[in-house]
């Protein structure tokens, strides 16, 4: 059974111009102990999906229809119907489902210590005592390589280098030991060589703590090392799913190939040039009727222009949303 | 070593910042930004700039356009706008230039930044922000000015009516090519691109540098790009420099850099960038801890406390930036002896 089963997720956002369909229609599901990856470019809904099995999706927003499924010791809850700040789903929040942002300067609170901000969490969720949950909060930071965290414990956010204040934010998150992790795009403010140090403490710490990880991020590089499973995004519908070696060795959707051939590769000779896909990304009010990448895509149809192609599945487990295959 | 073709010579270029502390404001340390490099820029080629965040490439940037004045050190531009009668070229010493040279040197040497969003004037229209380097020089007015605007427009891919449009009415990959055709109105010799992709989405990114690809063919121009992102870099360079805490710690024709690598900081960074193919199964190099801190950076090699070649006298001696052999430069003791991996070979 997956540990988290999402069907036909739409969240649309109310605005004054219009309703933005940010995400409309998304199936995924994540089994235990696995990852999967979320890629997409700005816009395409990745970061809307996560806040929406958050639950933290303000007004004007409104998660418009499907569910949202939680498989959490033998018991099967649907995020969709529980009330936002309702005790449920707080209980539910940082503490089965925890979250990881981009920013860590941004999403530590600057006036309170690491310590408070992650006691604060364990405090609330697990009912330990403040000596108790310090405690915790010190081995938490031990699991995730801060150096002498009797110390740091007790240091602001801004006493922190980037890379240890995201991994301040992997401790808080993973104090409850969650069962689900969604990192929003967790190392692209970090420099590399850092993120190389964050990305395999990732990959240790799922293993230790036996948590899955739904990883949101635009670098298909740090996809093909952190996820089982990926898929692609794009104008708010999932393109290409597929186990992360059929997306790398044989990209079904032309979205896909496109990404694939306007990254530069390490590998890459100079000479090569790269191709990129054509034009930009629509804006969201103004998608297109059919397929929403027919206008930039070099294998568009006539039938593209008006019908949206289902995600179908082209070879066995891999899917794909485009009329090449249906 | 002289090489005929080089527009611009940097020797020993260091920028230190003051850090100043008590009511007195007196000045307790200096952040050495950019401490001591070497470098030359050859007409027409693209060097590669690539460090962490912190290392001082977007300060080396900067001084060699002189929007920040350097603390020692050479920035030997030759410029063709103020060759004099019969030269091909006049040597200026940046640094050193008065505010006449200087304001002529500008229209040699532009920049482009890395947010599109912040660096264009939102009160502005996209024809005023392309014309006012033209307008500021003198080379166009009126109807000339327009049919300048427009040609660089259209160089880089915009359309003539996107004149009277502001900034905000684009995206993140149009704004990048208006500033792009700002810095391209004066004609300049050189332009320093300070992560000019950075902000951009995949796809987009793409079609930038296709484009500074072409526009580099089209006006001949030089450019120094200088990124974190070492596909980035090395798609486009012919040439990378790797920097290191203010330092230049390798500097090398790009596929002998890829093929190569000399110094152990660009073994560890080559193994850091995640790649796109789920079997690499390539064996990372653990940089341990961060970056340290400019102020007061570690005595001998300042790679030292993160390199896992380290020796005794690496801790107190300071190696010599040298040429290993074809036009390879290397800051270590041990470049002739150490046996790094390139990560690909192929």
């Amino acid at each position: 059974m997956p540990l988290l089963d999402v069907r036909n997720l739409k969240t649309y956002f109310y605005t004054e111009d219009g309703v933005v369909r940010a995400v409309d229609g998304v199936t995924f599901s994540i089994d235990p102990e696995r990852t999967l990856g979320v890629v997409g470019e700005s816009g395409c809904g990745k970061s809307v999906t996560a806040r929406a099995i958050m639950r933290l999706i303000q007004s004007p927003g409104k998660i418009e229809a499907g569910e949202i499924f939680l498989n959490h010791d033998g018991e099967t809850i649907d995020l969709t119907k529980l009330a936002p700040m309702g005790k449920k789903m707080r209980s539910i929040r940082g503490n089965k489902i925890a979250m990881i942002f981009q920013e860590p300067m941004t999403s530590l609170n600057p006036v309170y210590t690491i310590g408070n901000q992650i006691t604060e969490t364990i405090i609330l969720h697990q009912g330990l005592r403040k000596k108790e949950a310090r405690k915790r909060a010190i081995e938490m930071l031990t699991a995730v390589g801060i150096s002498s965290p009797e110390q740091r414990v007790d240091e602001y956010p801004h006493q922190l280098s980037g890379g240890m204040r995201q991994r301040a934010m992997i401790a808080m998150a993973l104090s409850c030991h969650p069962s689900l992790l969604i990192a929003d795009e967790p190392t692209t403010a970090l420099d590399v060589t850092i993120q190389a140090q964050v990305l395999d403490l990732m990959n240790d710490l799922r293993k230790k703590f036996r948590t899955s990880i739904l990883f949101i991020t635009h670098d298909l590089g740090v996809i093909a090392k952190m996820a089982d499973h990926v898929v692609v995004m794009y104008l708010g519908k999932i393109v290409e799913s597929a186990p992360v070696r059929g997306i790398f060795k044989d990209p079904k959707h032309p979205y896909t190939h496109g990404l694939m051939n306007s990254i530069p590769s390490l590998k890459m000779s100079r000479k090569k040039r790269l191709v990129p896909i054509k034009g930009i990304v629509p804006d969201l009010l103004e998608a297109p009727q059919g397929c929403g990448f027919e206008p930039r895509c070099p294998s568009a149809m006539e039938k593209c222009k008006a019908h949206i192609p289902p995600l179908k599945e082209v070879t066995p487990n891999h899917l794909a949303a485009c009329w090449l295959y249906a | 070593m002289f090489h005929n073709n080089i527009l611009l010579e940097v020797k020993n270029l260091k920028k230190y910042f003051p850090v100043r502390k008590g009511i007195l404001r007196r000045v307790v340390a200096h952040v050495k930004a950019v401490d001591g490099i070497d470098m030359y820029i050859k007409e027409g080629e693209t060097l590669g700039l690539v460090g962490e965040s912190g290392c001082g490439k977007t300060t080396t940037g900067w001084t060699i356009l002189r929007m920040a004045n350097p603390t020692a050190g050479d920035i030997i531009f030759r410029s063709k706008k103020l060759a004099g009668p019969g030269e091909e070229y006049k040597e200026v010493d940046v640094g050193s230039a008065s505010r006449k040279q200087l304001k002529s040197l500008r229209r040699d040497m532009q920049i482009i930044f890395q947010d599109p969003y912040s660096s264009l004037n939102p009160r502005m229209t996209v024809g005023a922000i392309v014309g006012e380097p033209l307008l500021v020089h003198g080379t166009a007015q009126g109807s000339e000015l327009e049919d300048r605007v427009r040609y660089f427009l259209d160089a880089v891919g915009l359309k003539p009516d996107h004149m009277k449009r502001f900034p905000h009415e684009f995206s993140g990959g149009q704004r990048q090519r208006i500033m792009i055709a700002r810095a391209l109105s004066p004609e300049p010799q050189l332009i320093v691109a300070d992560e000019p992709v950075s902000a951009l989405d995949v796809s987009i990114q793409a079609q930038v540098l296709n484009l500074l690809e072409d526009l580099q063919k089209e006006f001949g121009l030089t450019y120094l790009f200088i990124a974190h992102d070492l596909s980035v870099v090395r798609y486009i360079s012919n040439r990378v420099a790797v920097m290191y805490l203010g330092k230049i710690v390798e500097l090398a024709e790009t596929d002998e850099l890829f093929a190569n690598p000399r110094h152990p900081y660009t073994e560890a960074l080559m193994s850091a960038v995640p790649v796109p193919d789920p079997d690499s199964n390539a064996e990372r190099i653990h940089l341990e801890g961060d970056v340290p801190s400019p102020v007061n950076p570690p005595p001998g090699c300042n790679f030292h406390p993160r390199c896992g070649y380290a020796q005794a006298i690496c801790k107190t001696d300071n190696p010599v930036y040298r040429d290993v052999g074809n036009n390879h430069f290397v800051t270590c003791h041990f470049a002739d002896s150490l046996n790094l991996r390139p990560l690909w070979t192929g």
